[in-house]
């Protein structure tokens, strides 16, 4: 039984990979990346509870804390892009190019 | 879970439990819920399936003992980071479809490769992990009297830096949000007396009016917004109406208006034994007219940017007297619309006015 979340963790993680990958409009690149942390969230509360500690839902809640200033930076960055070039796509942004 | 001790106390062990059935069918709704965030053409139904995908894992979280964090997943993730997503969608817009031409060859498919190997790989290590049967959370939350308490213990005491460091973390992202999202002024806002003197200098190097445009058109039938004031000449003044208005195209036809006046004074015309008709002492319905044509003039001509409205009038008094043979008995009725050029009534105190106005 322990394994299965453990699995249901990889597969979540992997289908976010693949968006991650996969798609260009960044905020679906954004979701995706929401969709990892979700998932390393779920082994850290399933572990915690295999272990009978609580220490694993302390870090989950850490990470929570984490990704929603993240959420707040990357979402009033790509609403400042989108200002400037009108678009999401992240094949547009090749003005970073060096 | 008093149940089940006592069924494995009689020796029996229980086909499902709720902990396996929550899982089951959670995890099928999160697995599908990611699919559908990575395969959506449209960023609103990726964003709602995402919601599907924390939702279904606040359950887990509940079945795993993690009250407090089934609570922050739906409270912070479902309710403040989605709804977050949600705006960015709206404002960016909705129907911002990506193109579905891959700019790199293979790209996509490397890329699902590459997921498909990382499943692999990670599915491997966690069969090959020894695991023992879960814990479970009962002693541990049982010494600090709740799960919420437990955690707060953990937080306040041996992670406490951490949470300082959260503190500082939530500052920053909070002003740097603010510092983003807050768009430069490109030029300083023009306040009263940069206005003003913008405009007197605009009076001074192009002659234009310095003051307030000219009114809409009043009319006996018609005063609204759409009614352009009429010219000496008969044209529309373009600065009477608004450009929203003129924008769209719903301004009233100044032959339209004037057509009341047109008939009226036709059948004054026709009627036998009248003589000229002074529009002074013209009957009800004339009124309105009389009232524009004195008032309009003055009014119009001193808004009128054009170089020597004096002269123009003038002219126009001289020529139109002299030209329109077609209304010799009332020279002073003009016909606006049909001869545009036609004199309109002699306002004595007109060309006063325009003096006192260029000065």
């Amino acid at each position: 039984m322990t394994d299965l979340y453990l699995v249901l963790a990889v597969i979540l993680f992997s289908v976010g990979l693949v968006g991650f990958l996969i798609r260009r409009n960044a905020l679906i690149i954004f979701m995706s990346i929401e969709l990892m942390l979700n998932a390393s969230n779920l082994v850290l509360v399933s572990m915690s509870h295999v272990h009978g500690v609580l220490d694993g839902q302390v870090a989950a809640f850490f990470v929570m804390v984490v990704a929603a200033a993240e959420v707040v930076i990357g979402l009033s960055i790509i609403v400042t892009i989108f200002r400037a070039r009108r678009s999401t796509s992240v094949d547009n942004e090749i003005l970073l190019k060096g | 879970m008093t149940g089940l001790t006592s069924l494995t106390g009689l020796g029996l062990t229980p086909l499902l439990t709720g902990v396996e059935v929550t899982f089951w069918v959670c995890a099928v709704a999160a697995i599908a819920g990611a699919i559908g965030v990575v395969t959506s053409s449209k960023p609103v139904y990726s964003a709602l399936s995402l919601a599907l995908v924390m939702l279904a894992l606040a359950v887990i979280y509940a079945s795993l003992e993690a009250g407090f964090l089934f609570a922050v997943q739906i409270i912070v993730y479902t309710g403040a980071v989605l709804m977050l997503f949600l705006f960015v969608i709206m404002l960016v817009g909705v129907s911002s479809r990506e193109a579905l031409v891959d700019t790199l060859r293979g790209h996509r498919l490397a890329a699902c490769l590459a997921g498909v190997g990382l499943v692999v790989l990670l599915a491997l290590a966690v069969g090959q992990a020894v695991t023992a049967p879960a814990v479970g959370l009962a002693d541990a939350t049982a010494v600090a009297g709740g799960n919420v308490e437990g955690l707060a213990q953990l937080v306040f005491h041996r992670y406490v830096v951490a949470f300082e460091a959260t503190a500082a973390l939530l500052i920053t992202a909070a002003v740097a949000a603010m510092v983003l999202a807050h768009p430069k002024r490109l030029k300083p806002k023009p306040d009263q007396s940069l206005r003003l003197r913008r405009r007197v200098e605009a009076y001074a190097e192009q002659g234009v009016h310095p003051g307030a445009k000219p009114s809409s058109g009043v009319f006996a039938r018609h005063n609204s917004v759409a009614t352009p004031a009429l010219l000496p000449d008969g044209s529309v003044a373009p600065e009477s109406i608004s450009d929203t208005v003129a924008s769209r195209v719903q301004v009233a036809d100044p032959s339209q208006l004037a057509l009341p006046l047109a008939q009226t004074l036709a059948a004054i015309e026709g009627r036998p034994g009248s003589g000229p008709v002074d529009s002074e002492d013209s009957d009800d319905s004339d009124d309105d007219l009389a009232e524009d044509l004195v008032d309009d003039p003055a009014e119009d001509a001193a808004e009128d940017p054009r170089p020597g409205p004096a002269e123009d009038s003038a002219e126009d008094l001289t020529d139109g007297s002299a030209e329109d043979p077609a209304t010799p008995a009332s020279p002073t009725v003009p016909d606006p619309p049909l001869t545009p050029d036609s004199p309109l009534s002699p306002d004595p105190a007109g060309p006063d006015q325009e003096g006192g106005s260029d000065d």
